[in-house]
């Protein structure tokens, strides 16, 4: 299974990731520039976090006109693995892959620390190695990550089980229902707020965002 | 050329924090009479006029681009004909 790390001109948080899937699990990844358009020969493909063009007009709104979101969109609708953290998760609500809008912190403090979650839901390909309510820390580190949708929007997402990852104790951004990740209908396509790519070694404070990556592995592809 | 100015505002049911750190504000400035802040943000957009509509072209760009129909939605006004 190989993954590709997309690079968006303002990422920062892209080695992170490479070094989560690289180092600590032994995956094959290789970095994709965004101005490159095919992702021919991938088998996941992984938005990081950062701050994409600046955050100009809104976060991750500029980034999906760049050359690869096509094959992106591609990888998403073939059923393959989407992940977007942060800066990511923005740009994947942009591109329209996941449902929802990530809006200025209720605070309107950038929030910089850990938090602890709830696996909501661990019947999907980016959390079965977790437990079903299992509480995790991870860090978190946004200006915009306020989740919204509309009611109806909102209760489809709960109906579906597309919310996977909850702010347990507390809710850092006044996003709706305390949704920090959630998916696409299908699946396959995970964003979230926090970022376990910087909690997968105890010397970085805590391992709990190993789980996610060796879930992704355990499984290469969604069936339709 | 039109020079249109498209305005972009939060939906009214979506929570606008500035907004209400700028109410707070002018609150303290002793001014209580105003009851509500609601912050957007305007582009002025210079268009050249052919076979499409300043109308179309405006509803393009904004539903493409300037606005995220999740959270916001739009008004415009024409600034300049010339």
């Amino acid at each position: 299974m190989k993954f590709a790390v997309i690079q968006f001109p303002g990422s920062n948080c892209d080695i992170d990731l490479y070094e989560a899937l690289h180092t600590v699990c032994g995956a094959d990844v290789a970095y994709v520039p965004s101005k490159e358009s095919s992702l021919d020969g991938f088998d996941a493909v992984m938005l990081p976090g950062g701050f994409s063009y600046g955050d100009y007009l809104r976060a991750g709104a500029i980034a999906r006109f760049t050359n690869i979101m096509p094959a992106i969109v591609e990888m998403a609708k073939a059923g393959k693995p989407v992940f977007g953290t942060c800066n990511g998760f923005q740009i994947l609500t942009e591109a329209g892959l996941l449902p929802g809008a990530l809006k200025r912190n209720d605070s309107l403090k950038f929030v910089c620390k850990t938090v602890e979650l709830e696996v909501a839901n661990n019947d999907t390909i980016f959390t079965s190695e977790y437990q079903k309510g299992e509480k995790i820390n991870l860090p978190i580190a946004h200006a915009d990550g306020s989740f919204y949708a509309d009611p109806e929007t909102l209760q489809k997402i709960e109906d579906n089980g597309q919310v996977v990852f909850r702010y347990s104790k507390e809710n850092p951004n006044g996003s709706l229902n305390n949704i920090a990740g959630i998916t696409n209908e299908r699946g396959n396509v995970l964003g979230m707020m926090p970022h376990p790519e910087r909690a997968v070694e105890a010397l970085l404070g805590d391992t709990d965002g190993l789980h996610l990556f060796k879930s992704i592995l355990d499984h290469a592809e969604v069936k339709a | 050329m039109t020079t249109v100015r498209i305005y972009v505002t939060y939906k009214q049911s979506v929570f606008d924090p500035q907004g209400e750190a700028i109410t707070n504000s002018i609150h303290s400035l002793g001014h209580d009479e105003v009851k509500g802040v609601k912050v957007g943000k305007f582009f002025d957009v210079t268009i050249e006029e052919g076979d499409k509509l300043v109308a179309e072209t405006v509803k393009e760009i904004s539903e493409g681009l300037l606005v995220n129909f999740n959270m916001e939605t739009y008004s415009y006004k024409i600034l300049e004909e010339k």
